[in-house]
């Protein structure tokens, strides 16, 4: 859990350094190595990991905008998602995808870059479950920012009413974008919610990483055991911006400082030491997690960008034909884009 | 409360320049002056100022009972706008991304939408939605859509794109005053956000008095005679470019912005057409069932004598690509557009 953990923070260190070459000193959302909006997960790691240390490939998860730690907590290829981050052919999704839109079918695990959007595909994956008589189950991963989604509400309802085996985990990091928690939601203990559904709800507070795997535990235990679906709500904490770029104007440097002073790494390294792991083990943990990373970031930079005319390809499994392999416009296919 | 329509002329008399973003947020200012019955509301509205400078300063004067924070659930914060709307309000109700319209679709297209249509003209939903739209940084298939044809197919909601500061300014004033259901799309490349650089074309003179650009009234951008070019949005910049490249090569393109699809100017289209004979219709949404095969259409319909040649530059019917090479590949450039225009004239 503490490799997980340490992993999926270094790989967002590495990300944020590799993002901002050439965005600096102007930002420029379109210039630079890695396209696009980048949104970092530093202060959520005790989610992804504590969560995904109970599940096997064969079950599913879903995760949000803000993906890689439990990307890295699930087993995600690393070097082909680092390649999907940077936009090349050998990445995940070939380069269509992106960071907010990482597959990858080996682990089960899937993305959506729409709020709250992950948890019916979630309560999908735990229907096919009971429906073939498998013990495996799904997790759909959600920010405190999408609990007043329909998506959501309507997914906990469905999950419950068909006993399906699907937990769903809230992650409190207090903001969406720029709104913290009290202006969205009058109940402090989102768990809470779950009473309205008849269904388990537990919160873990304080970026406890220990909690939130005895927490998960249970949670998937009894998913696994059919006995129906759980809410987890799981204190977290937003180290950035909301997303790279984020001159998080709305947010004072007390709360900023508040979260950096409850760090789940911390915490975890706190109780390994008091269970007598000593420094070199946790030594040898961080530096074989920067090896992984750096070989991942050194290898997806290597490998090539997609050929544009591959733009046309996957928009159908089966295309009829004429339809992906015709000649958009009327441009040669040397035509290349102008910004 | 003044209005006066200005010749778009005027506007180059003005020696006060915008972004596109301040010309929308003046004129939402203006309104709210005046009219305690316009309100906005979305996500990261308030403290933000919205996430592509949408209401960037209007929390400072106007407090948080009128620049709204609300929770994501577009379904009901949009549905409250309608709500609101129907009680005689005015609100302005902020879509953060166009792609995100599923999530409240259905209180856009069968409840603000139709419920004047359905109470036989006895209800009204004087409200705005407003959109970011557009691709060209990367965001990839569910962050970067234009999705124009999607809003002006059903029917009940005016739908209006901007793609200067000045139109920005005037067609924001009109749809807050109009008593029916706007839809409001900015591209997020023509706003002029520090983080998303914005072509030279946007930013333009803005007379700080208020004036409104009639709803259904197409700007010829660029007089020409050999080749109509007509478009929207990102687009118009983009096709006045190619225009310059044409002019270089001494073909003489007559560049037409739509600046609003519902109501569309159907007459400035087809005059064009008439005086050139060629048509080329430019589109960032998708090339099927959109913007391009209406616009075709409609010359068709009323002056299909006058057609000698029609090309259509959208794209092409591909969820929009992250990686640079293939979102450059399907989102139509400037020498998309000059390759059009020679095809229509049938050169090599």
């Amino acid at each position: 859990m503490y490799e997980a953990m340490v992993t999926a923070r270094q790989y967002e260190e590495r990300l944020q350094e590799e993002y901002l070459e050439g965005k600096q000193p102007a930002f420029d959302i379109s210039a630079g190595p890695i396209p696009g909006e980048l949104h970092l997960a530093a202060g959520h790691e005790a989610s992804g990991a504590g969560v995904c240390q109970h599940l096997r490939d064969d079950d599913t998860v879903t995760a949000p905008h803000r993906p890689h730690h439990i990307a890295v907590a699930k087993g995600v290829d690393l070097k082909r998602m680092t390649a999907e981050i940077f936009g090349r052919e050998t990445g995940l999704s070939k380069g269509k995808g992106g960071h907010m839109h990482l597959f990858d079918p080996d682990v089960n695990f899937a993305c959506s870059g729409i709020i709250a959007e992950g948890c019916p595909p979630a309560v999908g994956a735990g229907l096919a479950a009971k429906k073939r008589n498998t013990d495996s189950v799904a997790v759909a991963f959600l920010g405190e920012g999408a609990i007043d989604q329909g998506a959501f509400l309507e997914s906990l309802n469905l999950a419950a009413v068909q006993n399906l085996p699907v937990v769903f985990v809230v992650e409190d990091n207090d903001w969406a974008i720029s709104m913290p928690k009290d202006r969205v939601t009058d109940v402090k203990n989102g768990a809470r919610r779950a009473d309205g559904f008849d269904m388990p709800g537990t919160r873990v507070d304080a970026d406890d990483a220990v909690a939130v795997y005895e927490a998960a535990r249970e949670a998937i235990g009894r998913a696994r055991d059919r006995n129906g679906p759980s809410l987890l709500e799981v204190q977290v904490h937003r180290r950035m911006g909301h997303f790279m770029g984020d001159p998080e104007a709305y947010r004072s440097d007390e709360d900023k400082a508040a979260a950096e002073r409850r760090d789940s790494i911390d915490r975890l390294e706190s109780d390994l030491r008091a269970h007598d792991v000593d420094d070199e083990t946790i030594d040898e943990l961080r530096s074989s997690a920067r090896e992984r990373v750096e070989e991942a970031i050194e290898w997806a930079k290597e490998q090539p960008e997609p050929e544009p005319a591959a733009a046309h390809e996957d928009v159908f499994s089966n295309p009829p034909s004429g339809v992906t392999d015709s000649e958009p416009n009327v441009a040669e296919p040397e035509a290349g884009g102008d910004d | 409360m003044a209005q006066q329509e200005r010749d778009p002329a005027e506007e180059r008399q003005t020696d006060r320049s915008l972004t596109m973003s301040r010309a929308m947020v003046e004129a939402i200012a203006h309104e709210m002056r005046e009219d305690d019955e316009v309100f906005y509301m979305g996500e990261d509205v308030a403290d933000y100022g919205g996430i592509f400078d949408s209401t960037e300063g209007l929390l400072e004067e106007f407090g948080r009972d009128r620049i709204m924070d609300v929770p994501i659930s577009e379904t009901a914060y949009i549905g409250a706008a309608v709500g609101a709307a129907q009680a005689g309000m005015r609100p302005i109700a902020e879509l953060m991304f166009v792609d995100f319209f599923g999530v409240g679709m259905d209180q856009i297209y069968n409840q603000m939408a139709k419920n004047t249509y359905m109470s036989g003209g006895s209800v009204s939903v004087p409200m705005v939605l407003t959109a970011a739209v557009g691709g060209t940084y990367n965001d990839a298939a569910q962050h970067s859509q234009a999705l124009y044809g999607t809003f002006a197919h059903l029917p009940g909601m005016k739908v209006v794109v901007p793609s200067t500061a000045y139109d920005a300014k005037g067609l924001m004033h009109n749809a807050i005053r109009d008593d029916d259901p706007v839809v409001y799309l900015f591209h997020k490349r023509l706003m002029g956000i520090g983080w998303l650089p914005a072509p030279d074309g946007p930013k333009t003179p803005v007379p700080e008095d208020d004036y409104t650009i009639p709803f259904g009234s197409a700007d010829v951008k660029r007089e020409g005679t050999d080749v109509t070019v007509v478009t929207l949005g990102l687009h118009v910049h983009r096709a006045l470019e190619a225009a310059d490249d044409l002019a270089d090569d001494g073909i003489d393109a007559e560049v037409i912005d739509l600046r609003t699809l519902v109501p569309l100017d159907t007459e400035t289209v087809r005059d064009s057409v008439a005086k050139t004979g060629r048509l080329v219709v430019v589109d960032e949404d998708y090339r099927s069932f959109g913007v391009t095969g209406e616009i075709v259409a409609r010359v068709a319909e009323d002056g299909l004598a006058d057609l000698e040649a029609v090309e259509r530059v959208a794209v092409p019917d591909v969820p929009l690509p992250y990686a640079r090479p293939m979102e450059n590949e399907v989102i139509p450039d400037a020498e998309d557009i000059t390759d059009a225009v020679r095809a229509a004239r049938g050169d090599e």
